[in-house]
């Protein structure tokens, strides 16, 4: 009887014991999940894989141009796959002060006989300086819609901050662009109206 | 007897060829030294870590060799009792752990070393795409003619298809090699245009990963002129292992010649992408060459494809039927498809030609001959 | 039939004995068949590999069917041979090695076994579709494994999902059996080293697993969803992808070796008829090369271009890997030394691990140094490097325990000289096939590619012929095995002179219920 009893609470141990290791499977599984924001975040702050951030919030008047200091930020674009827009920096190379605030612009061009809907990814090499070039207005903000035919000039305004390191004296930004016709919202009206 | 000694003779044979074949095979054992001061403290960084697990090797083999060959049954030997020693444990923990320091300090330095891409001469952006590389030569003013071009593998299916004898560089030839000068740092921004490739060349010890949307730069000081060779290192569909990486690196005088001859070239194509072929048969020989090194993967060299996913172009409704819908898909591609959109890869007369071409081969007959003022007109469309 | 009655009957007859059964015997038996019958499979399409790379130029595949073969040999070996081959292994020897009656959940014991031949036969029938099978590598990098994949992705997805759950129902009845259903006195250090090392790649399957599971969950988004998890368009990030997969990946390394080293920690002591040498130091460095084994996973993408401080960090932690792994090298040949060794066929696999394993080990080493790794790097040094670590690593260690166990199993001793005759011929073949893969990876082939440069010929048609050869050889491990349980000379209940534990204090055959009651706790020693 001694010997049922103990077999009766190793079962119940058993049992417990596997719904705990289930429930750590499901944590595990929403880890890899939570895994996706992580790294979003752990990029930011570290510029791992040379995203940009997002839109520089804070005052522009503090800023304070260090003209002892210059740096070179050099243009660069390409096409994604299926993507046939004309694409290309009007100014391949500008020298900067850190601090200083600058606007170039990139030239568009959509030769099809559609309209369509571009989207600009930026990446930037080294990718330690990230998180220094701020941008205050960028065409890779927004989705671009552009006519048949329609040639746009894009802005983007930035400027390098003071706290890039000194080894960094040339940076590249570059874009590629992507033809998200068929999933943007602005795409799928186009094709609606049509 | 005799059909015994007929296949041993046959046998013999074979095998003769076999390495008759291979002769011009040179037995590569190790890591080439490269060209570069990098790529020379990478193999001695190579070699350095060899001999230490070499060295570990024969002391720890050679321990079991003893063991094996005296502490058998069959000669006698009685096993012994102990079972820890914890003097002698930390000790083997200890040592591996001081190796391991002076192995990561030459790394590290290397490592940064090779990190360094600062201060360049020339910046070259290279982009991979199934299956082939583009490399531009980034310009500081943008009314300065562009150098870029696309690198295609140049060996032909024939080869590869065992039908030719196989050519010196085989799977190793491009038909336009990057060209870089020596002594001079280049830098590369690596990137992809539709998965991700990876650019290898090892006498310079330098691979970088392309990564669609994302750039990546590593650089180079080539100390000796010549032509190196390499290939994508990773997997990025069916012709991964036919995207060579062919650099010619030239004196700066040299280099500086090929490079306005570059843009001489580019130039003269802009003029001459208004100009008409001759006659039919120059735009189906050119554009054959130009199916043999761009088409001929997916769509094979009949014509058949490999349906579904890479559908057949014998018979096809598009390569039989309205021309400027022939047009239009080559030069946009298909979204979502491996058909790339080679508008931008090719120029008009090779878009001609090869439409030209497939317009007129595999049993399509349509007599049809596009002129590369054609192309170029639907490609400036709405300018 | 009442409850209790169940404990005492034999096993039932025919088909349904195998379909319903949830006794641990006859599971373990089912999951080293299954296993067996995938090392096959995937070694035909390892066959397809070396003959098609046999001479330069394309002879019998085209580069598309090529990549499709590289794929499934991947993931058939290592889901389908490799992992469910220790699981079996765990199956038969845990409840028997810690005096317990049955794995703790036998119910679902069954099921985590019968989900496996869906999986495998849904993902082998890719390979009959229009679209073809897989052909991104079995590392599926995004955007090949996405937007650029056949249609035949989703079938992958969802038998990778299902092998999944296979291995974390596996992993929790391990874990509870070895926690909770351990006989009186058997204390966790004395419970042998297979247990231990099971217990810790129990855990780390759990870790992973559902991690593997979440990234193809969030392929499986992208493909059909419309999200953008892995695609730069959509604001994510194929490199992304590559750490989500190595985070599975690496644990994943040590899933597949780490029951290997328990498996030698077992067979060397015996042959040697000595104690295992430092028996805590053993258990210290599993666990330590557990730990370890989650923060070094980004030395797989040390081209990707990390940041400076990230690949330095990531070197360092991988050399750390090589301290503990020495440890347990040193434990075996400190094991060997000064012991009265015997060399049958489990002791002859177990000696050739420990070499070539150590082997793979210091190549891990080199590819650790990153500058170097760069050269290394997605060629077949690689390849070379991770063969010898699960070829003459993992799957001699699944032969050794196959040699050392099959006594146990079949009541009959196997045929020596047959055994002997497998393991030369394994052992020249393997070393033949992938010795070479080092210095055509150095010079410069890369992996994964159908067709190669003249200068690589040599060595690829030596490695060919060593595939070959090791390849036949393998259908002698199927007579051995066949030949064994048919019959032969009667094994002994402790089958090997210098064997302790308690699995050899039950009768040979082991009876199909062993330790219904707790075994005599003076039965149980110190390992």
């Amino acid at each position: 009887m001694n010997d049922h009893n103990r077999q009766e609470n190793i079962s119940t141990g058993n049992k417990r014991l596997a719904a705990k290791l289930a429930l750590a499977v499901v944590g595990m599984f929403a880890f890899g999940f939570a895994l996706v924001p992580l790294y979003d975040v752990i990029c930011d702050i570290t510029g791992l894989n040379g995203k940009t951030a997002g839109r520089y919030e804070s005052s522009e008047a503090e800023l304070v141009v260090n003209q002892t200091r210059s740096i070179q930020v050099q243009f660069m674009a390409q096409n994604a796959a299926g993507m046939q827009w004309e694409f290309r920096p009007n100014e391949p190379l500008v020298t900067v002060s850190p601090g200083e605030i600058r606007v170039i612009s990139y030239k568009a061009r959509n030769p099809t006989d559609k309209v369509m809907v571009g989207q600009a990814i930026p990446s930037i090499a080294p990718n330690a300086a990230a998180q220094h070039l701020n941008k205050l207005e960028c065409f890779c903000f927004q989705e671009q819609v552009l006519q048949p035919g329609e040639e746009v000039d894009m802005a983007i305004r930035f400027f390098v901050d003071e706290a890039i390191s000194e080894r960094i004296n040339k940076l590249t930004l570059s874009y590629s662009l992507y033809d998200i016709t068929a999933s943007s919202k602005a795409g799928k009206e186009i094709a609606s109206n049509r | 007897m005799l059909p015994k000694a007929k296949l041993w003779l046959g046998l013999v044979m074979s095998v003769a060829t076999f390495w008759s074949v291979n002769l011009q095979a040179a037995w590569e054992l190790n890591m080439p030294q490269g060209v570069t001061e990098i790529s020379r403290e990478t193999y001695d960084l190579h070699m350095q870590i060899l001999w230490w697990c070499v060295a570990i090797g024969v002391v720890v083999f050679g321990v079991m060799l003893y063991s094996i060959i005296l502490h058998r049954k069959d000669r006698g030997a009685v096993s012994a009792t102990f079972h820890e020693s914890t003097k002698v444990e930390i000790v083997w923990t200890l040592i591996p752990f001081i190796i391991l320091i002076l192995m990561a300090i030459p790394a590290t330095r290397v490592l940064t070393q090779a990190y360094d891409a600062s201060e360049s001469d020339l910046d070259i952006q290279v982009v991979g795409y199934q299956w082939r590389w583009e490399y531009r030569y980034l310009r500081d003013d943008p009314q300065e003619e562009e150098v870029s071009f696309f690198s295609v593998m140049s060996t032909p299916r024939e080869e590869i298809a065992n039908q030719l004898p196989k050519s010196e560089n085989y799977l190793l030839d491009v038909d336009n090699p990057l060209v870089i000068p020596v002594n001079k740092k280049v830098r590369f921004l690596v990137t992809a245009n539709d998965v991700i490739h990876s650019w290898w060349v090892p006498d310079f010890a330098v691979k970088k990963d392309a990564i669609p949307g994302f750039i990546n730069e590593t650089w180079v000081i080539v100390e000796e002129p010549g032509i190196y060779r390499g290939q994508c290192t990773e997997l990025c569909g069916i012709d991964h292992g036919f995207m060579p990486i062919v650099v010619h690196v030239l004196e700066q005088e040299e280099y500086d010649a090929w490079y306005a001859g570059r843009q001489e070239e580019a130039r003269q194509l802009r003029e001459l992408a208004n100009s008409e072929f001759g006659s039919i048969e120059e735009a189906l020989s050119q554009g054959e060459q130009v199916y043999q090194q761009n088409c001929v993967a997916c769509h094979q060299p009949e014509g058949t494809g490999m349906p579904p996913a890479f559908p057949a172009l014998s018979g096809s409704p598009v390569a039989t039927g309205n021309q400027r819908a022939n047009i239009d898909l080559l030069i946009n591609g298909v979204p979502g498809t491996a058909m790339a959109a080679y508008g931008r890869q090719l120029n008009p007369i090779d878009l001609a030609a090869v439409l030209t071409y497939i317009r007129n081969s595999f049993g399509n007959a349509t007599g049809d001959l596009i002129q590369p003022a054609q192309v170029n007109a639907i490609l400036q469309e709405g300018q | 039939m009442s409850a209790h009655d169940d404990h005492h009957h034999g096993p039932a007859k025919g088909l349904s004995r195998w379909l319903f059964t949830t006794n641990h015997k006859d599971i373990g038996t089912l999951y080293l068949w299954f296993s067996f019958a995938m090392f096959l499979l995937g070694g035909t399409f390892a066959m397809v590999i070396r003959a098609e790379l046999f001479q330069p130029g394309l002879q019998f595949v085209d580069p598309n069917f090529f990549n499709q073969m590289t794929t499934m040999h991947g993931l058939v070996m290592v889901f389908g041979a490799v992992m469910p081959a220790f699981v079996g292994l765990a199956n038969w020897m845990i409840p028997m090695m810690i005096g317990a009656p049955d794995m703790a959940l036998p119910r679902m014991n069954n099921w985590s076994f019968w989900i496996l031949p869906f999986a495998f036969a849904m993902l082998s029938s890719t390979l009959l579709m229009d679209s073809g099978a897989p052909n991104f590598g079995w590392t599926f990098y995004a955007p090949l494994s996405t937007t650029y994949a056949p249609s035949s992705v989703t079938f992958f997805i969802f038998a990778v999902h299902i092998m999944g759950a296979s291995s974390i129902m596996g992993s929790i009845n391990i874990i509870a059996t070895i926690l909770n259903m351990r006989a009186p006195g058997m204390t966790l250090m004395k419970m042998p080293l297979f247990v231990w090392t099971w217990l810790i790649t129990a855990y780390l399957l759990i870790a992973v697993m559902p991690v593997l599971a979440g990234v193809v969950t969030m392929m499986l988004f992208d493909i059909h969803f419309g999200t953008s998890f892995f695609n730069a368009a959509g604001g994510g990030d194929p490199v992304l992808f590559q750490h989500l997969f190595w985070f599975f990946g690496h644990p994943e390394v040590y899933i597949m070796i780490l029951p290997a080293f328990g498996v030698i920690s077992a067979i060397i002591p015996t042959f040697a008829r000595k104690r295992l040498f430092g028996y805590d130091s053993m258990v210290y460095a599993t666990a330590s090369i557990a730990f370890l084994s989650f923060i070094v996973w980004a030395h797989h993408m040390f081209t990707v271009g990390m940041p400076l401080a990230g690949e330095l960090f990531f070197m360092y932690a991988t050399m750390l890997i090589a301290v503990p792994t020495g440890v347990k090298v040193f434990n075996w040949v400190s094991t060997m030394f000064r012991g009265s060794m015997t060399f049958e066929t489990p002791m002859l696999f177990a000696i050739a691990f420990v070499v070539l394993f150590t082997m793979g080990g210091f190549t891990g080493l080199m590819l650790a140094i990153t500058p170097a790794d760069f050269q290394y790097h997605d060629t077949y040094f690689v390849v070379a490097h991770f063969h010898y670590v699960l070829v003459p690593g993992a799957v001699f260690s699944i032969m050794a325990a196959a040699y050392y166990w099959l006594p146990k199993w079949t009541g009959y001793m196997y045929d020596e000289r047959l055994g002997k005759l497998h393991f030369w011929m394994s052992f020249i073949g393997v070393n033949i096939l992938f010795f070479p893969q080092h210095f055509l990876g150095l010079a410069g082939m890369p992996r994964r590619i159908p067709d190669y440069a003249l200068q690589f010929a040599d060595f690829n048609w030596i490695s060919s012929v060593g595939g070959f050869l090791f390849g036949a050889s393998q259908l002698i491990l199927l007579v051995v095995v066949i030949k064994c349980i048919k019959g032969g000379k009667k094994a002994t209940a402790e089958v090997w002179e210098g064997a302790r534990g308690l699995e050899w204090t039950v009768p040979s055959p082991a009876p199909y219920h062993t330790f219904t009651t707790p075994p005599d706790p003076k039965h149980i020693h110190a390992q």
